[in-house]
């Protein structure tokens, strides 16, 4: 018996009643959908936050007061105040960390801002000139606070674009006085509308030097972040090693384990959010596939009626010389055609639907989302609705091929 | 030497702790190019005795040789390959594939005969040439009168060119007229190309187009006679 002829019959087999053979198929049909989805979508998600992250620079290293958080017990520790200006100093200083390019501090927190009888309550950023770069984000109006600004402790702000819009409708801006915490801040420059960049909302922030936070908004003499740019990226590993060794020193802190700080890199960064993204897909795949055990006895429920409803036909061949092995190929082929059938619209179906996704959050959202074909996922679903069509058929074809073929004919 | 030869076969059904004796020691050979009738009335065994001697069945006791070989020597692999390459087999309710067209149902042991696909087509149409049915290559069984199924079936039964041709009633399921056409087919096998027939029947008219006859009663063989007087009918097959 030739593969052709067996594909042959086993489609004929099936055409014979059309719709059952489309309802059997359509848990695999939804099962490979699923998990094509959510595996594209997964793609996507991770490829969208690990654009964000590569955004900020792989250069960039940030130091943040606490232990390094180990679980959700730990998150408390994060706000510490272990990060000091003497740290800042130690840091700048060319002997300690050599290879660091640029250091900035960074504190952070909302308050209320006011301007006339607006009130809104942005997230405020102390920081220097520098955050622009790291975060990829300019004034649209206006200019950056400078170096001198910073060192004068004076009251200028950088606001986002949602700010002004609340705080000042349609009326210009630029150089009018907000008041935060009863001073008044020049408004210097106001950044375009962004969007969410790197889990920072810069469209409700108001960024100002961070010795005016830290003295007046705040009231603080830490810091919440310190970030690092190292010259190269290859002495970042270098400059996390004098980062942590200068702070040691600063902290009189002996061993690595009781470490009050923690410095992590972007490298880091993005393979933990790889990481995460990648299990929540798996687990979420995996989900999706239980769907696919329920087609497949869907599937062996079927094919023991359909073997059932032909045992006289069975009969017929074995009379005619059909071996055992003939007739459990047979309808093992009728089984993995059925699945495969159903793996290859899942996979239709399923990238149909992520491009259909990705086009809503490209163009409704303005998500910088990428459709991604899952390959991986696609040929996986191939597999895995072949392999349930052989474990699913299996039995039911048992059933058939032994059936004695005088028995088989005598079936009324 | 005798192509089949059975020596004190029997049969015993076992049903729930019931036993039935279909068969109760059946001798009895018959020689290549024989056209034998077995008869009997209904539950005399005579089916079951077809089934043994076809391979679809297995005996309780007793010897069979096919072609000089004893039969439980043979595995089922094997089994399925002799009533592949050397048994062609025509039963009363036909046994065609439904939906299928007369030529692929002609094609059907081919398909498990391990003959290059490519020769299929010619030898199953010389097959339906045979039994005169090559007007209706592409139409499907339920658009065929009777007579026509079984003709269809007796050229799928002739497509591996066996040795022998079991036939159970054959025009039990027949009009008188398309039953007289059936049993002209089958007589001209014989006697044209020299295909070995054993048929299976209770009626007599049937029985007497063979040239022997072996009676069955009880799972016995009551008699074992040369017909005299063979029936003949005009030749239906040019």
């Amino acid at each position: 018996m030739t593969f052709t002829y067996f594909l042959k019959t086993a489609i004929a087999g099936l055409k014979t009643n059309r719709s059952r053979s489309a309802l059997t198929i359509l848990g695999i049909v939804i099962g490979i959908t699923a998990i094509m989805l959510v595996m594209s979508l997964g793609q996507g998600a991770q490829n969208l936050i690990l654009g964000e992250i590569q955004g900020i620079g792989a250069k960039t290293i940030a130091i943040a007061p606490g232990q390094q958080p180990t679980g959700l017990s730990s998150a408390l520790a994060t706000f510490a105040d272990s990060l000091k200006n003497r740290d800042l100093t130690l840091l700048q200083n060319k002997a300690n960390v050599p290879y660091a390019a640029k250091i900035m501090p960074l504190v952070f927190g909302s308050e209320i801002a006011a301007y006339g009888n607006n009130t809104y309550r942005p997230t405020i950023y102390g920081a220097t000139d520098f955050f622009a770069q790291i975060y990829d984000i300019y004034p649209e109006q206006g200019r950056l606070f400078t170096e001198d600004e910073v060192k004068s402790y004076a009251d200028v702000a950088v606001i986002g674009s949602k700010m002004k819009d609340k705080l000042f409708g349609n009326d210009e801006a630029l150089n009018q006085k907000i008041k935060i915490k009863g001073r008044n801040f020049r408004v210097v420059g106001i950044l375009g509308k962004k969007g969410q960049s790197a889990f920072v909302n810069f469209d409700d922030a108001a960024i100002v030097p961070y010795t005016t936070a830290q003295q007046y908004i705040f009231g603080i003499k830490y810091f919440n972040r310190m970030i690092v740019e190292a010259d190269s990226e290859a002495n970042i590993d270098k400059t996390v090693q004098d980062i942590k060794i200068t702070l040691r020193n600063s902290h009189n802190i002996t061993e690595a384990a009781k470490d009050d700080f923690f410095v992590e890199t972007q490298a880091q960064a993005m393979a933990m959010v790889s990481t995460i993204t990648s299990v929540l897909t798996y687990f979420l795949a995996a989900v999706a596939a239980i769907s696919l055990i329920v087609g497949g006895v869907g599937i062996m429920n079927i094919m023991l009626v359909s073997v059932t409803e032909r045992t006289r036909e069975i009969g017929l061949r074995k009379s005619l010389g059909a071996t055992y092995r003939d007739i459990l190929t047979q309808f093992l082929m009728e089984a993995v055609t059925l699945t495969a059938t159903g793996g290859i619209i899942g996979i239709a179906l399923g990238s149909l639907w992520s491009f259909i996704i990705s086009l809503v959050l490209t163009k409704v959202l303005g998500l910088n989302w990428e459709f991604t074909f899952p390959l991986m996922a696609a040929a996986l679903g191939v597999g895995v609705a072949a392999v349930i069509g052989l474990v699913f058929g299996l039995y039911p074809a048992r059933q058939a091929a032994k059936k004695s073929p005088m028995e088989a004919l005598r079936y009324e | 030497m005798s192509l089949i030869q059975v020596k004190d076969l029997t049969k015993i059904f076992c049903d729930d702790e019931v036993e039935t004796r279909a068969l109760a020691g059946v001798s009895f050979s018959i020689n290549e190019g024989e056209f034998v009738a077995i008869m009997g009335p209904s539950g005399s065994g005579k089916s079951t005795l077809l089934h043994i001697l076809g391979f679809l069945d297995k005996h309780t006791s007793g010897e069979y040789y096919f072609d000089g070989k004893k039969s439980e020597d043979h595995s089922d692999e094997e089994m399925a390959r002799l009533r592949n390459k050397k048994m062609g087999f025509i039963f009363q309710a036909f046994n065609l594939l439904p939906r299928t067209s007369v030529l692929e149902n002609v094609k059907l042991p081919l398909v498990y005969s391990g003959i290059n696909s490519k020769l299929w087509d010619e030898m199953a149409m010389k097959a339906i040439r045979a039994v005169g049915m090559e007007h209706r290559i592409n139409h499907e069984p339920a658009q065929l009168s009777g007579g026509e199924k079984q003709r269809v079936a007796i050229a799928r039964a002739l497509v591996n060119a066996p040795r022998v041709i079991f036939a159970d009633e054959p025009t039990g399921n027949l009009d008188s007229k398309s039953g007289q056409m059936i049993m002209e087919v089958l007589q001209q096998l014989n006697e044209a190309k020299g295909h070995t027939i054993i048929l299976i029947t209770h009626e007599t008219y049937t029985a007497e187009h063979a040239e022997r006859i072996i009676y069955i009663k009880d799972g016995l063989v009551e008699g074992d006679k040369k017909v005299d007087k063979r029936l003949k009918a005009d030749s239906f097959i040019k």
